[in-house]
């Protein structure tokens, strides 16, 4: 119990740091960016065409007229109470938008974790299993021409065979253009994502499969895999009863460490469908200067990595016997 | 009484790239002869590098894809081709192999055992094979982690013994043991051997050797040199110089050792692998192969054996 509360505050102080840092950076990033958000945001002819009066005003909203570090302390001193601020494109609380965002991107990201960590896993065991042989260098071939490929490009490439070619799917946004909200679909918002859902598990496949296969290609070479084929084991058995679960471990810690690629594969794929999901938002915020949604979205998407990683941690004890037992030994 | 396994003019090599397209065969066992009686332990001796781990792989096969066998090889008289070692692996063929490392290290010892069958016979069957090594029915629910050096070994002996084997092969079955607990399990083996197997046992470790197995192979550069009753040893009735060196290094014997090191194989094209280091070699030993021939009541590869023919 003592040991439990140790481990959760030892998390909890590096999640706190770990979100700081984050959020330190970004801000940084955001200061160094050469874009000026008056001009930006307003326009030059109209900027121009305004009173000094008007354009101070605007300074004031954008918050060009503070020091830094002062600007910075004061996001701080609201999100420790919880507010992360009011975002200055949309004019909604930013935890309002995020909301929304993730909303939508949730279940895109969703989707393509799972279906990249199934697959991955799948095509990595396979390769493994017929090492050298065919199926083992046809998915071998296509793993490294996939992680070789731009995550955009693929989507672009999706997007003219799929959309503009075969006519099968829409070509972006996450729901029909002219339609009332209340008419949406759940069909609808499916054939939405799919596209995008799809980009990202293709590109997330790759990395899962090959890992996994150069895992079980050293299982397949250990001393308990000589032994089981010497007592007469099946070879199919010896992949499916200790391959897979020898392999089970380290692929349970890649799928927890990919969120951060699939959230990063996102905020590209999201742009080019112009999906509205947290990715683009992200994108939006940096390139117009919104401050206070960029820091939102920061921390939150952080946040999820970090959680990620800790899950994958926590299973670890979960599931590993020499962990779990490692106290008692008899 | 008929011979479990007989091995006849056994050659492995490794077919390999060198610089390049320029293939190579390897060879790592070259005309190996062995006869494996039931009720027998038969020792397998040889330094690293001498191919003797190889043997024990090839009668399981489980060389690798990049290797030929060559001879042949009877198993009850019959020979023994990849398809019925298939069938025999397990359980009239068994593998006691090194330690620890050779059970899966996230199956449960009974499980493991079990080979993925789950009925009351099975289970029944790991029970008895574990009580018959003094382990409780309690360690068929641990993991190999929680064993002891000692304990693994017995799991592994248990393994063995599930089906009840004809060939026991024991590949360096005893490192990391003390030798109160290395003696028991060499007990283990001859009562396997008691039983009516053919133990073939396998180490670098000539006291071992002696003090289990009934017969030692003496493995040189992938041949065997010499074939002796592990009564000759003390007996002074061995015929190969380099048994004999191997004897003459052990405290009981002279405690001296002689200069030089095993060649690698394939080094030694012609001739006696054990030329270089052979304290008095004759005429002749530098050229073709030499044969395993009888002398002795035992087997010698040389062509100035010690000792007298005795008729």
């Amino acid at each position: 119990m003592k040991q439990a509360l140790f481990f959760a505050g030892k998390k909890a102080f590096r999640a706190l740091l770990l979100l700081l840092g984050v959020s330190v950076a970004s801000f940084l990033l955001l200061c160094a960016s050469p874009l000026d958000p008056l001009r930006t945001n307003v326009g030059q002819a109209a900027l121009g065409s305004m009173s000094q009066e008007q354009v101070a005003q605007l300074e004031a909203y954008w918050g060009a007229d503070q020091p830094p570090v002062e600007r910075y302390l004061g996001w701080l001193a609201g999100a420790v109470r919880g507010d992360l601020g009011t975002s200055l494109l949309y004019r909604q609380p930013v935890l309002t938008v995020i909301g929304q965002r993730l909303g939508s991107s949730l279940w895109l990201l969703l989707t393509a974790w799972v279906l990249s960590g199934v697959l991955g896993l799948a095509l990595g065991i396979t390769a493994g299993a017929f090492r050298g042989r065919w199926p083992d260098k046809l998915i071998r071939g296509w793993c490294l021409v996939i992680s070789s490929t731009p995550a955009f490009w693929l989507a672009l490439l999706f997007l003219l065979l799929f959309s503009v070619w075969l006519g099968w799917l829409p070509i972006g946004l996450s729901v029909p253009i002219g339609v009332e909200e209340e008419a949406v679909t759940l069909a609808d918002r499916l054939q939405h994502a799919l596209l995008p859902a799809l980009t990202l598990s293709v590109t997330g496949v790759s990395n899962i499969a090959l890992h996994t296969r150069e895992k079980l290609v050293d299982v397949l070479g250990s001393d308990y895999i000589l032994l089981a084929r010497a007592r007469g084991e099946r070879e199919g058995a010896i992949v499916l009863r200790h391959g897979l679960r020898n392999v089970a471990l380290p692929a349970l810690t890649l799928q927890f460490g990919s969120v951060g690629e699939i959230i990063g594969g996102s905020v590209l794929v999201e742009q080019v469908f112009s999906y509205p999901g947290l990715g683009q938002a992200a994108v939006t915020a940096g390139l117009g200067s919104d401050l206070p949604l960029l820091l939102g979205v920061t921390l939150v998407t952080s946040g999820l990595v970090f959680g990620g990683n800790l899950l994958a941690d926590l299973l670890y004890g979960v599931i590993d016997p020499r962990m779990k037992r490692g106290e008692g030994r008899p | 009484m008929e011979p479990i396994l007989e091995i006849q003019h056994l050659s492995i090599s490794f077919h390999q790239y060198e610089k390049g397209f320029v293939q190579r065969e390897l060879p790592v066992i070259r005309d190996l002869s062995l006869t494996l009686e039931p009720g027998e332990v038969t020792g397998v001796l040889g330094v690293s590098g001498s191919g003797k781990s190889l043997l024990a792989h090839a009668l399981l096969d489980l060389l690798p894809y990049n290797s030929r066998r060559e001879g042949t090889i009877l198993f009850q008289g019959e020979p023994l081709t990849s398809q019925r070692i298939r069938k025999l692996r397990g359980k009239e063929i068994v593998l006691v192999p090194q330690g620890v490392t050779y059970l899966d290290p996230l199956m449960k010892v009974g499980p493991q055992l079990r080979k993925g069958r789950r009925d009351r016979g099975a289970r029944e069957k790991v029970r008895s094979a574990l009580a018959r090594y003094g382990l409780k029915e309690a360690a068929a629910d641990l993991y190999p982690f929680q064993l002891s050096g000692g304990m693994a070994r017995r799991v592994l002996m248990a393994s063995a013994v599930m089906d009840s084997p004809r060939l026991v092969i024991a590949d360096e079955p005893t490192p990391g043991l003390d030798a109160k607990a290395a003696s028991r399990l060499l007990g283990h083996f001859r009562e396997l051997a008691a039983e009516g197997a053919a133990v073939l046992f396998i180490t670098h470790d000539l006291e071992l050797a002696l003090a289990v197995a009934h017969r030692v192979a003496v493995f040189y550069a992938g041949e065997t040199v010499e074939i002796a009753r592990a009564s000759d040893f003390p007996e002074g009735r061995l015929r190969h110089p380099f048994t004999q060196a191997l004897w003459d290094a052990l405290p009981q014997g002279a405690f001296r050792a002689i200069p030089g090191a095993q060649p690698y194989s394939g080094e030694v094209k012609e001739g006696c692998p054990f030329l270089a280091r052979c304290p008095h070699p004759g005429n002749g030993c530098g050229q073709g192969e030499l044969s395993l021939v009888p002398w002795n009541e035992g087997m010698v590869r040389c062509l100035y054996p010690h000792g007298e023919v005795m008729a």
